[in-house]
């Protein structure tokens, strides 16, 4: 029988940067959670409807917190480099992104609690800066995939940050602007699809389609403004004996040479713009799936694109020679392997979580079930 | 390395680690104990059970989520802080981090939210089994990170490489089955299932010594009290295999959890001791200032075996001929040859010179074992801060020892007698929950602080391990951390305090 251990170690790599783009798509989908924290106050204007808002993300929130863990957990094992290089080194920017999750995981639990020390507002702040200041670092830190850091990697394999901001200097450039807050406007359209298919509440509904539009707008323009960014910069490129160099249009070239990630990349696009418009126009209540669905493709094929056809996907502009490419930073041949054989179980997970979330979702959140005097309320 | 940053590193990860563990042991534990109990539920279908697992259930809720946001960090800090231990043994530790994410993360946080909002959504039998699920997959989860840490306690099952500088997995299955990972596993989360029974039955005592909610505090206490006692006694049986692990795989923090400086046959175990601060490791002070010891324990614990002989430290420094023990600077010295045979290998290499190079990896892979002490400096660095684990291992037993009474006296007298006349008992078991912290967390001290200086038993000293990064960054996020863990735990004690005095019937 043919197993993972007869994949050479490129395919291997290969098809754990594919895993890890995967769990980054689906983060980045799951972030309606975060999209949809930004809206709770926008779209409410009593404290039960505030409540059915923070209700409907508040049982998912877990689920984009493990993505974010599972994330973290396969690039260590997959690309320990990576995890070395970038953690350790933009160690301020990692950190800032922790700490608005860890407010967040308490803010649900606590925040109606009698005596619960900080006061309502304060968690509901809490949740907010986790919907803005946590996804915007987030974007911004992946940008840096394609401007680049300043590091560079010993010959034990130790890295050195050359930069004593310690990652934060990656807000210097105005470039990496463009994904955090592209990524904060697409996370709260996806947050509104996701309230108006799981609130039966009209006027909830009424001002999440209101808020679409708007946040639409705004990520469309930063949206291509990244694209129009990457496609026409210099991108990171390597050569057949691991050597980087400048390439000009690389990451437009990417997408060319690939046409099945530009299929994916297009398809995904297109998805998330017909939800909306559908959602818009419509007035259709279940387009959180086919927007799920575009932006789990979108994001998959972006994170795709940076890592293959020999492509430094974590560059290095202080030595072009200690930039990080799939091939460099990888875990061994039979660690690879090993997790590949585990990697197995992810359909199974999803499957699981799709059917909890289908028994759970198919009965709508309504007022009557937030005011019921034996709920568990977040 | 600067020291400064080494001990800041160690700080933070010593501060975050031991508040994750607050929240840890009580999830582990109470999972249980509110499945067994909505078990209950479903099979008489009483509603006095139902309202019994939805006030467990809420308190498991806010100690759950705190349990999460501090744990989040703890992943991530090793590529934060431990940089180059990342990089050295990533290729196996982050193997079962990320089984962990996979297998038993995804179990807990789906079921969970069927757990609490899914009573009137799905059938019971459905919400049973999530609740057990969330039970199952809380314990997964302790069961992959325990691994991971039962490997850096004991490395197996990888092998070095010199072309890429780091340790390679070679066997999955050595990693996951190493005798230590299983039994640091099955101690760990009998120390939980302990600590959450001590919970209930003490939150169960408060009621009772208040005299209300009498009929759903007994109850609550007698299924607390049987699991506690049937725990403890688990916990025992794991705990003597802990020490019989430790004998053979990391004898000096052994020798300094018994304050054993001279090795001897038959050695007893120190039940009582006050240490003499002025000992040294050479000197001929006496150990202990006070100490009452049970002959020959220790090396029946250690060894399986009356008269066998258990290593002190004095041994292990400077090494014992009769037993054969290699001192510390013999090792130092072959670790020494290890380091500069790898840089041999890699000049060799990049100079092609197939037979140097073949040269330097033999020699290097013949020091391999003693890699991590060609970084140390003098043989008694490798001697960890001997009071600390020494008073930290006599405290978790003892408390340990008192749990298991505790249990016992509760299910006398709350089967035989009535437990309401006895307020000395129902005192005593309210504050032993703070006690079941002070256990739990000293526990860990032993492992943690009794293995330094390694952050990988023999391979590398926490000095090598630590980020490339100036101690004032460290020293900034460790308060950072402090100040904000605090206040989260303060919102937790005042948000879990208040839970309980609404009680059963007001709270949800």
């Amino acid at each position: 029988m043919v197993g993972f251990g007869d994949l050479d170690l490129l395919t291997l790599q290969q098809y754990w940067w594919a895993v890890v783009s995967l769990i980054g798509g689906l983060f980045v989908f799951i972030m309606f959670v975060q999209g949809g924290q930004t809206l709770i106050n926008k779209l409410s204007t009593t404290e039960t409807e505030k409540t059915m808002l923070v209700n409907a993300i508040g049982r998912k929130w877990e689920l984009g917190f493990t993505t974010l863990v599972l994330f973290g957990g396969a690039l260590f094992a997959a690309f320990p480099l990576f995890y070395a290089t970038s953690f350790g080194g933009a160690y301020w920017v990692w950190l800032a992104i922790l700490f608005c999750f860890i407010i967040q995981a308490v803010s649900y639990e606590y925040r109606t609690k009698p005596d619960n020390f900080l006061g309502q507002k304060t968690y509901e702040a809490f949740l907010y800066i986790n919907g803005t200041l946590g996804v915007f670092l987030l974007g911004a830190a992946i940008s840096t995939f394609f401007s680049g850091s300043e590091f560079a990697v010993d010959s034990n394999n130790f890295s050195h940050w050359q930069n004593s901001l310690r990652g934060l200097e990656a807000l210097l450039n105005p470039f990496n602007y463009l994904l955090g807050l592209a990524l904060i406007f697409l996370t709260k359209i996806s947050g509104a699809l996701y309230f108006i298919s799981s609130i039966d509440h009209q006027q909830i509904r009424n001002r999440a389609v209101e808020s679409i539009k708007i946040n639409m707008i705004f990520f469309l323009v930063f949206f291509l403004s990244f694209l129009t960014w990457i496609f026409t910069k210099e991108g990171f490129a390597v050569d057949a004996q691991g050597i980087v160099f400048m390439q000009q249009y690389k990451y437009l070239y990417n997408f060319l040479e690939m046409p099945l990630l530009l299929g994916m990349f297009i398809l995904g696009v297109g998805m998330v713009i017909i939800a909306v418009f559908v959602a818009i126009t419509y007035r259709k209540t279940c387009c959180i799936k086919t927007g799920g669905v575009g932006i789990v493709l979108t994001v998959t094929a972006l994170l795709l694109s940076v890592g293959l056809n020999n492509t430094a996907y974590y560059p290095s502009t202080y030595d072009l020679q200690s930039s990080l490419t799939i091939m460099n930073s990888s875990g061994s041949h039979y660690t690879l392997m090993t997790m590949s054989y585990a990697s197995l179980m992810v359909p199974f997970v999803l499957a699981y979580i799709a059917y909890a979330w289908y028994s759970m979702d198919k009965v709508k959140i309504t007022k009557e079930e937030i005011e019921a005097p034996d709920a568990h309320n977040y | 390395m600067e020291d400064s940053l080494v001990d800041w590193s160690r700080a933070q990860f010593a501060l975050t680690a031991m508040y994750h563990w607050i929240f840890v042991p009580l999830t582990l534990g109470l999972g249980f104990i509110v499945a067994i109990m909505e078990t209950l539920y479903v099979k008489t279908g009483s509603a006095f059970w139902k309202k019994t697992t939805k006030f467990w259930m809420t308190l498991f809720a806010i100690n759950f989520a705190i349990g999460v946001a501090t744990g989040i960090i703890m992943e991530f800090e090793f590529g934060t802080n431990w940089a180059n231990y990342s990089w050295f043994v990533g290729d196996i530790f982050g193997a079962p981090l990320a089984v962990e994410g996979i297998l038993a993360f995804f179990m807990e946080s789906t079921f969970f939210a069927v757990m609490f909002f899914g009573w009137d959504k799905v059938g019971k039998g459905f919400h049973l089994l999530s609740t057990w699920l969330v039970a199952i997959g809380s314990n997964l989860s302790a069961l992959w990170i325990l691994v991971a840490n039962g490997w850096m306690q004991y490395p197996v099952g990888m092998y070095f490489n010199p072309d890429t500088v780091r340790n390679e997995m070679m066997n999955f299955w050595d990693v996951l089955f190493s005798p230590v990972a299983i039994s640091k596993f099955l101690h760990t989360i009998g120390s939980g299932y302990v600590l959450a029974s001590l919970f209930v039955v003490g939150v169960s005592a408060w009621y009772l010594l208040k005299k209300r909610d009498v009929i759903f505090a007994k109850k609550s206490m007698l299924v607390g009290a049987t699991f506690g006692l049937i725990t403890s006694l688990f916990l025992i049986l794991s705990g003597d295999e802990s020490a019989h692990q430790m004998a053979h795989k990391q004898p000096v923090k052994l020798a300094a959890m018994e304050g054993l400086y001279e090795g001897h046959e038959g050695a007893g175990l120190v039940a009582f001791g006050i240490l003499n601060p002025n000992k040294t490791i050479m000197g001929e002070e006496e150990e202990f200032l006070f100490d009452i010891e049970i002959p020959y324990i220790l090396s029946i614990l250690g060894y399986h075996e009356l008269h066998a002989f258990v290593p002190g430290l004095k041994d292990l420094v400077y090494g014992n001929e009769e037993y054969g023990i290699m001192s510390a600077q013999e090792k130092i010295d072959k670790g020494r040859i290890a380091l500069s045979s790898l840089e041999a290998y890699k000049e060799a290499k990049k100079a092609e010179d197939i037979q140097k190079a073949l040269e330097s990896q033999q020699i290097l892979e013949e020091n391999m074992p003693y890699f991590g002490y060609g970084y140390l400096t003098n043989p008694e660095d490798i001697v960890p801060p001997i009071a600390t684990t020494f008073y930290a291992f006599h405290i978790m037993v003892w408390l340990g020892g008192w749990f298991t009474i505790l249990f016992v006296l509760v299910l006398f007298f709350l089967t035989k007698r009535e437990i309401l006349e006895y307020p000395l008992l129902l005192k005593a078991a309210l504050y032993s929950i703070p006690l079941g912290y002070i256990a739990s967390e000293a526990g860990w001290v032993v492992a943690e602080v009794g293995r330094q200086p390694w952050a990988i038993q023999d391979l590398m000293p926490v000095g090598v391990a630590a980020t490339h990064i100036s101690s004032t960054n460290v020293m900034i996020s460790f308060f950072l951390f402090a100040v904000l863990f605090t206040t989260l735990l303060i919102a937790e004690i005042k948000i879990m305090t208040k839970q309980i005095k609404i009680g059963p019937d007001g709270g949800h």
